[in-house]
């Protein structure tokens, strides 16, 4: 799948997380900030990372802006952040949920 | 190395020290030799001045040891003006031995560190850039974290021995007789800074309001005093401590804090005259709130509170429903205006509030303590210095001390964000389980096994939902996920005293 | 997910769907009834993150007993579809109707969900109905409203836009409500469901909170909707039974036990007959004296 806009999701408030998503040209890359980094990284990553693998998404640049979000919020903002830059999230993405 | 809570301590390190690993939290009978301070006698005529930099010239010499206290908060002054003397002085390899550090001391700190004035440092804790500063290795030597009971032994032991110590006062007379009570910046009771006052080889007052001699009350007084020094400002009152402390309103706090009250309430701890402390932190506070009803309802009154007092204790004092407020300090301008209206509540200092070696600490007749936590791990053992990440955060202050008390509860939000409270083993150990008896989260309370009376006692009460601290652990983990370890670098940056001297755990310093 | 027809309803928790700290929490306040809303609390631009969100949190979270709702947005927005075929997915207890007029609009949703459970392979009959009553037509209609639908399991006045529609708006008496919460009532009994109160916005004045609680139970409303978690614990005081009723009831029960062990279909309480609506409100007492924590596992009366 192709990105077509650049679209986000997500605040930057306590428990959230804000995720970015806009066109990439080499592979998928994501840019995390967290305060839980250290002890979290590797799974916000890695939850990112299957949602993008869930839409088929080879070329993507994702920015995540964490503030202690639990798993399920990272899906769903991940999820919602894709569908608005494929321009369908009118309709749930029932492939990703 | 090992201690008795199984924390690996460097062997090198503890012998250089002479320290002792942590053994227990019983203190015994030990006979004890206190130290005594050099006086330079004066007749009190000469102590006047307002040249803080002659001062600083004529008595601090490289290696020294200088203290400071923190009943100025956020709002100090003093701490930065006299850094700043002694840095543009040149004098280096000071050891640096305040109650405790504040954000506003940071900036100077780091400097000082930076440049070798500083090479040591003994305080109940640190936060923000220093605390991270530090826990990456900006300091050649471990930083000795102590309790303010444990900071008062050693003080009284000779283990910290102050040649000279600063102490901001809001008013002085010309002799150095001074409380904390009066004046524009004035911040209640001097609990903390009567231990440097006491034990300092020099005494230095620091004040912007000079009055008539005799000024009184003088829990400071002029026996003690080596200069009075006359400056523009010793702190911002605004930034000094709130006008009053609001209770939470915060709905996750408040169910925590009922739920501290009803496990209070079912205890056979809650009968006429008992005894209370509460910690500073949001559902802490607002136990008092509950309490106060049930206090109320069942006609009960407590004999003290103890420590540091808020606004809502002062209500308490005020109804009737506390006998007295045993102040060691203040944490709103409330409480202290009602230190010097009320004399039912009493300046204390830190020795009497938590010294282990006593003829008798406050704290030994405590009967409740409801304090807060960073983290707890399922040997009950509570982290309130280091973060998740593990970077100095926080401070011992009363902890270990007040851990003491015959019921001792923990109260904490099983996660905050996605950062667990309850954990299997606790980054840094800083009060020993031993100590605690009851784990109060929003989503189960965990009684210590050790205690099984309060098991008995908690069991069938409603609304209480007792489960094992390793199944809270368990359901704090199933929220948030697996925390990945952290890493750290070989060099030691802190060194944790239990109040007693004994090593209780010791900090690493954080891999970038 | 624990649906139960007839359970205590005594506070159902407004929870904003598009915020995550809140959705996270929910479960830890003890609201018998969670109500996620994708409706008026999201702004237009979010319905499809809050939805997301919701499901998410719904799939994942442990809400312990609590039964779950979700408040869709209306029949007649572009949303609808998508929030109901999410929320049926995602399994759901309970999806409250915003702004129901009439039965046909139950009708319509209830063949939404059928449809929804179909596609997703959910045994149908799985996700239950209630309606919000926001308009005078709706409250005209309660009647028919209530008896729509096997998977209706209550009512509920919301009073902002009725009061709206009504041209005059809310008064600390709460007499401009005195229809519509007696047509409501009324209705979820003659159709055996529940019926929720509105909201009490004024979140700071429990004295009121408790007055309005103590005036819709006695009508004989299951519970309120709640806007902060800190009214669910003076709601819940307001719903719990007196001593008298508890020990009335255990007797009652004792009867019926005794009865069982007799094996006598006749029960019979100091010489008279015990009916079966005696029997009911006993049993009703006892479920709340245990949620109010008055009785012990065994029954024991434990309140002060």
């Amino acid at each position: 799948m192709e990105i077509k806009k650049t679209a986000m999701d997500g605040t930057l408030e306590s428990s959230d997380i804000q995720i970015t998503v806009s066109k990439g040209t080499n592979g998928v890359n994501i840019d995390l900030t967290s305060d839980v980094k250290e002890r979290f990284g590797d799974d916000i990553i890695a939850t990112i990372k299957k949602v993008a693998s869930d839409f088929q998404l080879d070329n993507v640049n994702i920015k995540a802006v964490d503030q202690g979000a639990l798993d399920c919020v990272i899906k769903a903002r991940a999820i919602t952040a894709i569908q608005r830059a494929l321009g369908n999230s009118e309709e749930p993405a029932w492939e990703a949920l | 190395m090992e201690n008795k809570l199984g924390r690996v301590l460097p062997e090198t390190l503890m012998e250089k020290l002479n320290l002792k690993p942590f053994e227990t939290t019983v203190i015994g009978h030990p006979i004890v030799q206190r130290t005594a301070p050099k006086v330079r006698v004066s007749n009190g005529d000469d102590k006047v001045t307002n040249d803080l930099k002659k001062i600083v010239q004529d008595n601090v010499k490289d290696g020294m040891t200088i203290s400071f206290h923190h009943h100025f908060r956020n709002g100090d002054f003093v701490f930065n003006q006299v850094m700043k003397i002694i840095m543009d002085l040149g004098i280096k390899n000071l050891t640096l031995a305040p109650s405790s550090l504040t954000g506003a001391m940071n900036d100077v700190a780091i400097e000082a560190i930076k440049n070798g004035t500083v090479t040591n440092i003994t305080t109940s804790g640190m936060r923000g850039s220093l605390g991270e500063e530090v826990s990456h290795g900006i300091l050649k030597d471990s930083v000795i974290f102590r309790s303010h009971g444990g900071r008062a032994r050693a003080i009284e032991e000779g283990d910290i021995k102050i040649d000279v110590a600063f102490l901001g006062v809001p008013n002085a007379d010309r002799c150095g007789n001074a409380n904390g009570m009066y004046g524009e910046e004035a911040f209640g009771s001097l609990g903390y800074a009567l231990m440097d006052a006491n034990y300092a080889d020099k005494v230095v007052l620091l004040t912007d309001n000079l009055v008539d001699y005799p000024n009184t009350p003088a829990p400071i007084n002029q026996t003690m005093v080596d200069y009075v020094v006359e400056v523009d400002k010793v702190g911002d009152p605004d930034k000094i401590g709130s006008g009053a402390t609001r209770f939470t309103t915060d709905p996750k706090n408040l169910k925590i804090a009922n739920l501290v009250s009803d496990v209070i309430t079912n205890s056979s701890y809650f009968k006429e005259g008992f005894s209370f402390q509460t910690g500073s932190g949001g559902a802490a506070l607002a136990v008092t709130r509950y309490l106060r009803k049930a206090m109320i309802e069942q006609n009960i009154h407590a004999s003290f509170g103890l420590g540091g007092i808020t606004k809502p204790m002062v209500d308490l004092l005020e109804e009737g429903l506390i006998n007295k407020l045993m102040d060691v300090q203040d944490f709103d301008k409330a409480a202290a205006q009602s230190m010097k209206d009320n004399k039912n509540q009493q300046e204390i200092s830190a020795s009497w509030y938590a010294d282990p070696d006593n003829k008798g600490a406050m704290v030994d007749q405590l009967d409740v303590a409801i304090l807060s936590a960073l983290e707890i791990d399922t040997d009950f053992n509570v982290n309130v210095l280091t973060g998740a990440d593990g970077m100095i955060r926080g401070a011992v202050g009363g902890h270990q001390d007040a851990g003491t008390a015959k019921l001792t509860i923990i109260c904490a939000p099983l996660v905050r964000g996605r950062i667990p409270s309850v954990v299997k083993s606790v980054g840094t150990a800083v009060t020993p389980g031993d100590s605690i008896d009851v784990l109060v989260t929003e989503r189960g309370i965990a009684v210590n096994p050790n205690r099984p009376e309060l098991i008995d006692q908690l069991k069938n009460v409603p609304g209480i939902d007792l489960c094992t601290i390793d199944e809270l652990a368990e359901k704090a983990e199933k929220i948030v996920g697996k925390e990945e370890p952290l890493k750290f670098d070989d060099n030691t940056v802190g060194i944790v005293e239990y109040r007693d001297g004994t090593v209780i755990d010791t900090i690493k310093q954080v891999k970038d | 997910m624990a649906f139960k027809k007839d359970r205590l309803r005594r506070t159902m928790m407004f929870v904003p769907g598009n915020n995550a700290g809140m959705i996270k929490d929910a479960g830890i306040y003890g609201a018998d009834s969670i109500m996620f809303d994708l409706e008026d609390s999201v702004s237009l631009a979010e319905k499809d993150s809050a939805r997301n969100l919701v499901y998410e949190a719904l799939t994942t979270v442990d809400y312990g007993d609590a039964e779950l709702v979700v408040r869709t947005n209306g029949l007649d927005t572009d949303f609808f579809e998508a929030d109901v075929k999410a929320m049926v997915k995602a399994g759901i207890d309970v999806i409250r109707i915003p702004k129901t007029e009439n039965a046909d609009m139950v009708k319509e949703m209830e063949n939404l969900v059928v449809a929804a459970e179909k596609e997703f392979g959910i045994p149908v009959g799985t996700t239950h109905l209630m309606a919000a009553i926001e308009s005078a037509e709706g409250v005209l209609n309660v009647p028919e409203i209530a008896k729509s639908s096997d998977r209706m399991i209550g009512v509920a006045l919301s009073a902002e836009d009725y009061t709206t529609d009504m041209q005059t708006h809310r008064y600390p008496n709460g007499k401009e409500l005195e229809f519509a919460r007696n047509m409501i009532i009324n209705a979820a009994r003659a159709a055996d469901i529940a019926a929720f109160d509105t909201v009490y916005t004024d979140v700071d004045n429990t004295q009121g909170l408790i007055d309005e609680t103590e005036y819709i139970h006695e009508l004989g409303y299951d519970g309120k909707s709640v806007i902060n978690p800190r009214q669910i614990p003076v709601i819940d005081k307001v719903f719990e039974p007196s001593k008298e009723a508890i020990k009335n009831a255990q007797n009652v029960i004792a009867a019926i036990e005794r009865a069982h062990q007799a094996g006598s279909g006749v029960i019979a309480m100091n010489g008279q007959m015990v009916d079966r609506p005696v029997v009911m409100r006993a049993e009703r007492v006892m479920k709340l004296a245990q949620a109010s924590g008055l009785v012990d596992k065994e029954g024991h009366y434990i309140g002060k």
